[in-house]
């Protein structure tokens, strides 16, 4: 019974999954349906950031940041380089503890579980590191298929048939025989991507999925994300630079900077942000609330006195 | 005063350091339950560490053996007594060079191996995203290859000296002309089985324990660059040698 319960449950999300990236009809219409429906649904928010502190060393990452994300959407966090949005991924899967202040997700707060409560949450959890992160000494059919050997004793037939639709879902059926060391960049990220949705999570975290991706794999990975998340239902929380890419399938954006939240809202809400800072950071301006040159004494000054430093 | 600061922060980074090892040494200590439903790590961590090894443990044994042997019969020739070259060349392998050179090898060769695999994992996210699948990487990394390696070492140990045995025979009585007879009957009424060789084993099952540590705790805690990966292989390497001629010294002075 229990087999079989496992069996329908995930079943079921992966023949969505697939008829919407073979492009029938009624898959299609959910997609754009999806694209323009946006709703805040910050009041049911999966995971609570709050009062969020933590230093590397003597710098200070986070100072106080406080933000949701909401249940059943994709929501994007930007921010500039060295912000701190990858280890703000980590601290919501539990890998780094706060220095102050909480990170919930789904009710439980994730730096007070005991190790087997933090892994039982993990396996609702998926991530998508930057690199992949697959096992190099396995093929890719064997990387999808990790968890589900480490976590269940489903017969091999059941594992096997699980794992090729997912590799179906995001398109390498035909490259589950390769090694990571086989594969490009984008490959890899499918057949992460693919590992992370093996055990049905309820929530995807995403780190710059797009970074370093040409056009044809970028476009994938965009549907993918998107289809994948209003197929299955799940949570999809994403780190990317890439803004256009990441803005086009995000329900809901969060900046931040310095360690504290500059602006949230949608995308739309952001494109007309009266915030001059925001407006820089989404328009990519070179100078403006941060500055082009870091604070220094006074060129010309500096130029005439002779010193050599 | 600079100075005195730089001093204490060195040791305390030290003994922090320290602190993490053995924190780390009990959690993957505790993991050894784990091996059971996954002996075929175990299996596959023996053959990278062990069989991978045999080749150069074998070459250096029948080495080291000849070399003894030579060694052995220009010293013993002069008094007399090149009739206990087998003797001479068994008591040196078993209690002292077998041990003492097979756990300097397997440092170079499987331990900075170790280290390396297990720092690239670290660099390539691969730690943090068995973390993130709900799997422990000491029960499916760390456990594996530090019990392959602490079984591994005693049993490399004692083929090198087998080997060495050999080819002191093939030097000391092929070539120089020792009594074939007396080469293996000094052997054997010499040798003794529990004084001799499982001391010399005892010897090799603590060198596999602290040179694995050592391998898989610096693979863990290095930095996750290129530049921080050779840089904690080369800790492996250098760390285990004195580990392994300092605990020889100390273990030859409780046992023997």
């Amino acid at each position: 019974m229990r087999v079989t319960g496992f069996w329908r449950r995930w079943s079921w999300g992966y023949v969505d999954a697939i008829e919407t990236l073979a492009g029938t009809d009624g898959a299609k219409s959910l997609f754009m349906n999806s694209m323009s429906d946006k709703t805040n649904v910050v009041d049911d928010p999966l995971v609570c950031v709050r009062d969020l502190h933590f230093t590397r060393g003597s710098k200070p990452i986070f100072r106080g940041l406080d933000f949701d994300v909401p249940r059943g959407q994709v929501t994007t966090i930007l921010g500039p380089s060295g912000t701190g949005k990858t280890t703000l991924l980590k601290m919501i899967g539990g890998q780094l503890k706060p220095l102050r202040g909480t990170v919930s997700v789904d009710g439980q707060d994730v730096a007070r579980l005991s190790r087997r409560d933090l892994y039982a949450l993990r396996k609702r959890m998926g991530m998508l590191f930057q690199s992949g992160a697959l096992l190099t000494d396995l093929s890719v059919f064997e990387n999808v298929a990790f968890p589900l050997r480490e976590h269940t004793s489903l017969p091999e037939s059941l594992i096997s048939h699980l794992v090729l639709m997912r590799l179906h879902a995001v398109g390498l059926r035909g490259a589950r025989d390769l090694y990571p060391a086989e594969l490009s960049g984008g490959m890899a990220r499918r057949a992460a991507l693919a590992r992370a949705l093996v055990f049905d999570p309820m929530m995807i975290m995403y780190d710059e999925p797009f970074t370093g991706q040409d056009p044809i794999s970028m476009g994938v990975l965009l549907t993918l994300i998107r289809t994948v998340n209003q197929a299955l239902g799940l949570t999809s929380l994403m780190v990317s630079h890439d803004l256009a890419e990441a803005l086009s399938i995000s329900d809901y954006v969060v900046i931040i900077s310095e360690g504290v939240v500059v602006e949230t809202g949608t995308p739309d809400e952001l494109k007309n942000s009266e915030s001059a800072w925001t407006r820089q950071f989404l328009s990519g301006s070179p100078d403006g609330p941060v500055p082009f040159q870091l604070s220094a004494p006074d060129y010309a000054e500096e130029l005439l006195s002779g010193d050599r430093r | 005063m600079d100075f005195v600061a730089r001093f204490g922060r060195f040791w305390l980074d030290v003994l922090e350091r320290l602190g993490r090892a053995h924190l780390f040494l009990a959690r993957t200590l505790g993991a050894i339950g784990s091996l059971i439903p996954r002996f075929g790590l175990l299996v596959r961590q023996l053959h990278a560490v062990g069989v991978m090894t045999l080749s150069i443990v074998l070459v250096s044994g029948l080495f080291v053996g000849m070399v003894l042997a030579l060694q052995g019969y220009y010293l013993l020739e002069g008094f007399g007594a090149e009739a206990a070259l087998g003797q001479a060349v068994a008591l040196t392998l078993v209690r002292e060079l077998g041990p003492v050179v097979t756990g300097l090898l397997f440092a170079g060769r499987a331990g900075s191996a170790m280290t390396a695999e297990i720092g690239l994992m670290k660099a390539t996210e691969q730690l943090s995203g068995l973390e993130m699948m709900a799997v422990d990487p000491f029960k499916r990394v760390y456990a594996p290859r530090f019990f392959a390696g602490f079984l591994a070492l005693p049993m490399l140990a004692a083929m090198f000296s087998a080997v060495g045995v050999v080819g002191g025979y093939l030097v000391g009585v092929e070539v120089l002309g020792v009594d074939a007879g007396a080469y293996w009957s000094n052997m054997q009424s010499s040798v003794a089985f529990l004084d001799d060789v499982v001391q010399g084993l005892i010897k090799a099952c603590v060198f596999g324990f602290v040179v694995s540590w050592i391998a898989i705790f610096e693979g863990t805690d290095c930095i996750p660059t290129s530049e921080g990966v050779s840089a904690a292989t080369t800790r492996t390497v250098v760390y285990s040698s004195l580990a392994v001629l300092g605990l020889d010294f100390v273990l030859t002075a409780i046992m023997f």
